[in-house]
């Protein structure tokens, strides 16, 4: 599909001319669907820029000749440059650009925590506060159109000449995929292991369809396939195949298996019918889709009075999701304040707006249980803030006699997760921490263990999408010199 | 895709399938479980890999029709017909050792998954004593099979229809009184039918281990969802499991966390099949 895109309509800049860049309008706002709407579907939420509000947005931006922006991006975008494309009407151009430094800019622009990252970095800030440019809504715009309007396959000329060298990639999340694509462009061959029936991680089974479509998610998957990564599901390394088959029949590893294990807060009557893991609960939903109302598929409680602890990115999207299955109330129960709150700013924004409540300071002590063994109320204690804790934040300190009891007919615990421990319990040699998170040389990304390399949440524990994307690109690049030279010192102690 | 190679009807609503999966069938061992979705938006359903032949790439289920997942596998796949997934091997492999005389129980369509256990503790130089209990004649299947796997085979049907009147719990309960040494009990089949033998065995001091049966969803150690107490800590039944130590599970819990989905797996079996449920066939 070729792309007529009529700049001069648009109000961008026009071949030959300068921007005056207009750096004291307001950021352009994003159209979402109504409340009233969304909160009966399951549809993305931010409908995206059209090509004039774009335009619009990308006008604002001062092209600095020394971008903060491009500091505060974990994978340094050179957002200037790519914004700058976007004003002279060169929307594919712009995603390429992008994907030089960021192999999912689809998914980035939408998941990113913006608000901590590029976007708090911006110049516009300083003089227009609150204003900032709105880098991810841009970035996601320029890589819709391409998805939309460029056969991405021309871009395999970048891909180089077969090495000869055979690679298997363990995990099929933003960490695997970014790393497998860099792997297959730089003439390797690649094979990538996923013990789920879909590619995509935490990308497809944990973060809901309104915030990221799964067609976009596909996209990015068949892309990667494209290059020439030959991609299994259905196959648990450590189970399915020995992780020691899969050494020996590879000339490099890289193990990206997330951290898919659900922490619990191991209080009475957590096992009570009614109570779930965030992944849990979210697997149900976006993997089994058990929102479609399929009569084949897995079911998923609904609840009338939800209560969700935590308030991390997937707190967020469970209370949304709760909210979704019709419950009358949802509610976030968070033992801090609104101040500590990890979740990303438009996601807080949108469930206040469908109408989950905070209940802040509070945190679960016992959970009651009905006669059939389902869960009926949660005991709760209000909590207070006294001095910081190794994260900076101040540690919350519970109240004496401030129990209370809240209703509730499902609980969802979404208190963060852990790396699973198969792959480094069938590696004697391979050093972790907390017997889970596995060790890397934090230069060449290679674990304790000659020629088997990890990244992502695998080695951080629950982190975000683009450190897990950076933490791939970066690996096989590591990769890539290891396999023409694996007589260097590669995994000396990090 | 994964092809299935072979379907039998072992009696009514009891349905053995083999299934094409060279990965599995070369991994496994007894104990362990796999996942099938029987098409793309369908429920990943756990069952017990019950033989297993590396060399032909096979793997072989046996399953009860219950609900919705079961039945349509049961009544709609056919041999030749293409599985959307099939994943495995999972779980932890039953522990296999030279214990002396293992006294190994399958309850109604637990004669299936004993299958690889005994020909495994055999192998390891055991005395097998196998009980199988089937609730009457008409719906035995695998006696045979599992005769050929064990030292010694006892069938009780709950009628009296063939061999020994009375339920697996009576052979076993003769087998002790009447002075034999046993050194270990396994026993698999429906939660009920577990836990009368752990309830049996524990007076006794006999070690028994059992194959819990918790609701799944992915079957990998990801979700929470097959969790039960076991010996005051929670577990994970799909990757510490499924085999546990019967005298410390929370057999109440057990019990109560496998009713979370009744009512909604009620509605779907009615909105998508008229009740054709087998569940009396079968001793639970
Ligand atoms: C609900 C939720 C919402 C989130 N929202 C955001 C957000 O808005 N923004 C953001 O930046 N971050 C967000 N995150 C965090 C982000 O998704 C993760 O940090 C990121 O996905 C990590 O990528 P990864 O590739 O390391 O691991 P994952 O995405 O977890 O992928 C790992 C993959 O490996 C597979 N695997 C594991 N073990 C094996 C094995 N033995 N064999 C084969 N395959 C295996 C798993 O099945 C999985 O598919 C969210 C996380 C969750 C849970
Ligand atoms: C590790 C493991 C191994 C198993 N091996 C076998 C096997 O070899 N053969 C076999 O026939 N079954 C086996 N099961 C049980 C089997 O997974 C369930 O019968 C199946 O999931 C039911 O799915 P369904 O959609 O047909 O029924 P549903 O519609 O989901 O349920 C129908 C009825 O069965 C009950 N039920 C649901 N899940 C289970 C369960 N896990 N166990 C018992 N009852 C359940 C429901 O409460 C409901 O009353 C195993 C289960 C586990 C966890
Ligand atoms: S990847 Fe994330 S941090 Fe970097 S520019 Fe895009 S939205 Fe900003
Ligand atoms: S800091 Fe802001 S204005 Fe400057 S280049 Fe980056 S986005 Fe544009
Ligand atoms: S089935 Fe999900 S953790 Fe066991």
């Amino acid at each position: 599909m070729a792309e007529t895109i009529d700049i001069a309509a648009l109000g961008g800049v026009k071949e030959g001319e300068k921007k005056r860049p207009r750096s004291k309008d307001k950021r352009l706002e994003i159209a979402c669907q109504t409340v009233e709407k969304r909160i009966t579907n399951y549809d993305e939420v931010a409908l995206g820029y059209s090509p004039a509000e774009a335009v619009a947005e990308s006008m604002r931006c001062l092209e600095c000749p020394k971008p903060r922006c491009v500091v505060a991006c974990p994978v340094h975008i050179d957002i200037p440059t790519f914004i700058g494309l976007i004003a002279r009407g060169k929307f594919s151009e712009a995603a390429e650009d992008i994907r030089q430094y960021n192999a999912l800019p689809s998914v980035c622009g939408r998941v990113c925590p913006q608000e901590n990252l590029c976007e708090a970095a911006c110049i516009i800030n300083d003089t227009n506060a609150h204003n900032p440019i709105a880098i991810g809504r841009l970035e996601r715009f320029s890589s819709d159109w391409q998805l939309l309007h460029q056969d991405r396959e021309a871009a395999h000329v970048h891909k180089k000449p077969a090495t000869g060298f055979k690679v298997a990639v363990i995990g099929s999340g933003p960490a695997g995929l970014s790393c497998a694509a860099d792997l297959a462009k730089m003439g390797h061959g690649v094979d990538m292991f996923e013990a789920l029936h879909k590619p995509g991680g935490v990308l497809m089974y944990g973060i809901p369809e309104f915030r990221l479509p799964k067609a976009i998610v596909q996209k990015e998957i068949a892309y990667v396939r494209s290059l020439g990564v030959n991609l299994e599901c259905n196959v648990v390394v450590g189970r399915t195949m020995p992780v020691q088959e899969v050494m020996d029949a590879y000339d490099a590893v890289y193990v990206a298996s997330g951290a898919g294990f659900p922490n619990m807060m191991n209080i009475p009557g957590e096992n009570l019918n009614g109570i779930f893991s965030a992944n849990e609960f979210l697997t149900r939903v976006n993997l089994m889709k058990a929102w479609s109302d399929n009569p084949a598929g897995t079911p998923v409680r609904k609840p009338r009075k939800a209560v969700v602890v935590g308030a991390g990115f997937t707190a967020f999207d469970v209370v949304r999701i709760a909210l979704r299955l019709g419950a009358e109330e949802a509610s976030i129960v968070y033992r801090r304040s609104r101040e500590e709150m990890p979740g990303r700013g438009e996601e807080i924004e949108h469930s206040l707006e469908e109408g989950a409540k905070f209940i802040l300071l509070t945190n679960p002590v016992k959970y009651l249980g009905d006669e059939n063994g389902f869960v009926r109320g949660v005991v709760v204690q209000k909590m207070e803030l006294g001095e910081p804790d190794s994260s900076g934040r101040r540690r919350p300190v519970p109240v004496k006699d401030s129990e209370y009891e809240i209703e509730c007919d499902l609980v969802v615990v979404a208190i963060g997760q852990t790396p699973n421990v198969l792959i480094p319990s069938q590696l004697p040699g391979m050093a972790t921490r907390w017997g889970s998170v596995i060790k890397v040389n934090r230069e060449t990304y290679m674990t304790t263990v000659p020629k088997v390399f990890a990244g992502g949440d695998a080695i951080t524990g629950a982190a975000t999408v683009i450190l897990a994307t950076r933490a791939g690109r970066e690996a096989a690049r590591a990769m890539d010199a290891y396999l023409r030279d694996p007589g260097r010192t590669w995994n000396s102690p990090a | 895709m994964y092809k299935i190679t072979r379907k039998k009807v072992l009696a009514p609503g009891v349905v053995e399938m083999g299934l094409h999966a060279p990965r599995i069938a070369k991994a496994h061992k007894p104990g362990q479980f796999l996942m099938v979705m029987n098409r793309e938006d369908s429920e990943r359903v756990p069952l017990t890999i019950a033989d297993s032949d590396p060399g032909k790439g096979e793997v072989t289920i046996v399953f009860l029709e219950v609900g919705r997942s079961t039945i349509e596998l049961g009544e709609e796949f056919n041999e030749g017909d293409e599985l959307f997934a099939v994943v495995g091997p999972l779980g932890t492999p039953t522990h296999v050792e030279k214990f002396g005389t293992v006294v190994v129980m399958g309850g109604g369509l637990g004669v299936a998954p004993i299958y690889p256990i005994c020909k495994g503790l055999k192998e390891a130089g055991n005395t097998v004593v196998t009980v199988i209990g089937y609730r009457k004649k008409e719906i035995m299947f695998w006696e045979e099979k599992l005769r050929s796997a064990s030292s010694e085979l006892i069938v009780t049907t709950d009628d009296g229809s063939y061999g020994e009147k009375g339920f697996v719990t009576d052979a076993l309960r003769k087998l002790h009184d009447g002075g034999r040494a046993i050194d270990r009990v396994i026993a698999i089949g429906p939660p009920v039918m577990m836990r009368a033998v752990s309830d049996l065995t524990k007076p006794w001091g006999i070690p028994t281990w059992v194959s819990l049966n918790t609701i799944m969803v992915d079957g990998t150690g990801m979700c929470g969802g097959c969790r039960v107490e076991i010996g005051k800590e929670s577990k994970f039944v799909c990757v510490d499991g499924p085999d546990f130590d019967a005298h410390i599970v929370n057999w109440d819990e057990m019990f109560a966390r496998m009713k979370v989905y009744t009512l909604e797996e009620r509605e779907a079996i009615l909105a998508n099949h008229e009740c054709k449920l087998h569940l009396d066939n079968i001793r639970r």
